[in-house]
């Protein structure tokens, strides 16, 4: 059974191909990856799955819905973090959970949400004044105060310091330990080798392959490098001078 | 599946649905309360749609020499007497183009209303929240000003209340709907702000806060039944004078309404 399906996804912006073909398939309770370089048509592809952008083709199934037709039902059972994401300025921290939280039939408790991500000691602070941290944490906490079944998050930990992307990836865990399937955009290698259980890896709009980090690893050989590490298999994976696809890639 | 997945899945059911419509009712509340909080917090906004109208009252009242004295231009009535149905055109143009605009433009280029429509709330319902924020504040501030006017200056006055009302109604809900569409055809909130004020300074022409009354010459009257706020002008004006104010002021206020509101509708974008 798969939680998400998405075969020859296709979107351009104007006459820009976002994305070219993108198809996968992420199973319950995974924490599925997404890695590539900027520009490959990550975020595109998690907003046509999440139904924010609507695809030019392919055909997208999230826990059986379409996110085009089925938008105001996707939108219970699946929580987003957005790459680039904002509240009014002078919303306080404590206000925005609240509100968010009266959005869902049966939300998350937000306070306690609060506290795991460290953010009790600036819950009467207005979004304007927060850190690029704070913000973060407070966007990752929206995403999932709703209790959803699906939590897709763009980019997560980049802006957070070392202690507090440790946190995170263990929220993520604990959320996905609750039963919550994840689908990850990261470009940090270390955390999608520690956290995610496969990664799609794309390049110009394509996935080259899927798999989980140690085959990506396993598989790479490069001349010189003795022990090749994740980020060595997806750079040459998607190095401009790559040219087909691996042997397990889909079709 | 994960066990701990089901018990959610299965309420998706009936009782999901009542948990959802439970759900829709407290948003809406907090959405409303939460963007009185924000208009509270912005304090030039909240100085202009509640206190500007009344404090314009007073400094016109207490500045302009006879502004409270019966003058034969105008048949012997006090201006402050027309000059108030005036303000609270003034304080409706205020509250759609500036604060309404601003409060919109910004939400959308911050991407507020793309994070929203991640939601199981539609922004729309955001823009509902923002409409009667403006509105109430509006609505307080106009009363400020009858006030203001009643104590310091002894006015009294016999209007068509029903016919005021409906004035006011009108002309806030096309005033709110070309707010809309200028937030619409603008890409940014700095061009939303520009364009807003360009269109802002001839509505209050139209309406006659520089030419009150019998003032504005028969021409530039004409031209300004036409317009939104002029025609909310003169309908407020008459309904305040008694009268139940004329169809064709009713008709532009119907009128723009559904123009405004409807190309807004076609062209707006959650983000930009
Ligand atoms: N709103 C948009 N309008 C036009 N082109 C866009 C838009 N959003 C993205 N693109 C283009 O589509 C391509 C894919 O962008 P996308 O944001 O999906 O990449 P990404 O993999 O998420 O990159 P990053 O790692 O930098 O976040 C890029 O070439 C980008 O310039
Ligand atoms: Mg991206």
């Amino acid at each position: 059974m798969t939680v998400i399906e998405v075969s020859n996804l296709q979107k351009r912006y104007g006459d820009q191909v976002a994305v070219r073909d993108v198809s996968f398939e992420v199973r319950p309770g995974e924490i599925f990856g997404i890695v590539g370089p900027n520009g490959s048509g990550k975020t595109t592809t998690v907003e046509c799955l999440t139904g924010l952008r609507q695809a030019d083709g392919g055909t997208i199934r999230v826990l059986g819905l379409d996110p085009t037709r089925d938008r105001a039902e996707l939108r219970h059972q699946v929580g987003i973090q957005l790459q680039e994401s904002h509240l009014p300025d002078r919303l306080k921290v404590w206000e925005a959970l609240d509100l968010y939280s009266s959005f869902y039939a049966e939300p998350a408790d937000w306070r306690a949400l609060m506290d795991e991500l460290g953010l009790t000691a600036k819950r009467n602070t207005v979004f304007a004044k927060l850190s690029g941290g704070q913000k973060q944490r407070l966007s990752v906490a929206l995403a999932l105060v709703g209790n959803p079944r699906i939590a897709v998050l763009d980019e997560l930990t980049t802006g957070l310091d070392p202690q507090a992307r440790r946190d995170t990836w263990q929220l993520v865990r604990d959320v996905r330990d609750r039963g919550v399937t994840v689908v990850l955009v990261t470009h940090f290698m270390d955390e999608a080798e520690r956290l995610c259980d496969r990664l799609a890896v794309v390049r110009a709009g394509e996935v080259v392959a899927i798999a989980t980090p140690a085959e990506l690893v396993a598989r790479t050989e490069l001349p010189g490098v003795e022990r090749p590490t994740l980020e060595d298999a997806v750079l040459a994976l998607t190095s401009p001078t790559a040219t087909g696809r691996t042997a397990t890639s889909p079709n | 599946m994960n066990a701990t997945a089901l018990p959610q899945h299965v309420s998706a059911g009936n009782g999901g649905r009542s948990a959802r419509r439970r759900s829709a009712g407290r948003s809406t509340v907090k959405l409303i309360v939460t963007e009185a909080k924000l208009f509270v917090r912005e304090p030039l906004g909240a100085f202009f749609g509640v206190i500007f109208p009344a404090a314009l009252v007073l400094i016109l009242g207490a500045a302009m020499p006879g502004f409270d004295e019966p003058s034969a231009d105008i048949g012997g009535r006090r201006p402050i007497e027309f000059y108030l149905p005036i303000t609270l055109a003034l304080a409706i143009g205020t509250v759609a183009l500036v604060n309404l605009l601003n409060a919109l433009a910004a939400d959308r280029e911050k991407g507020v209303l793309r994070r929203l429509s991640t939601t199981p709330v539609s922004p729309i319902r955001l823009l509902v929240a923002q409409i009667v924020v403006n509105v109430a504040a509006l609505l307080l501030g106009s009363g400020l000003a009858l006030l203001a006017a009643v104590l310091a200056f002894g006015v009294e006055a016999r209007p068509d209340v029903p016919g005021m009302l409906v004035a006011f109604v009108l002309g806030s809900a096309s005033m709110a709907a070309l707010a809309l569409l200028v937030a619409a055809f603008t890409p940014t909130s700095r061009a939303a702000t520009g364009i807003g004020s360009l269109v802002y300074y001839p509505m209050l022409f139209a309406a006659g806060v520089w030419t009150p009354g019998p003032l504005m010459p028969d021409a530039v009257r004409r031209v300004a039944d036409f317009t939104p706020l002029g025609a909310a002008s003169q309908a407020l004006q008459d309904a305040w004078s008694g009268d139940w104010p004329q169809p064709l002021h009713l008709a532009v206020l119907v009128g723009s309404t559904v123009l405004f509101g409807g190309l807004a509708a076609k062209l707006f974008r959650w983000s930009s």
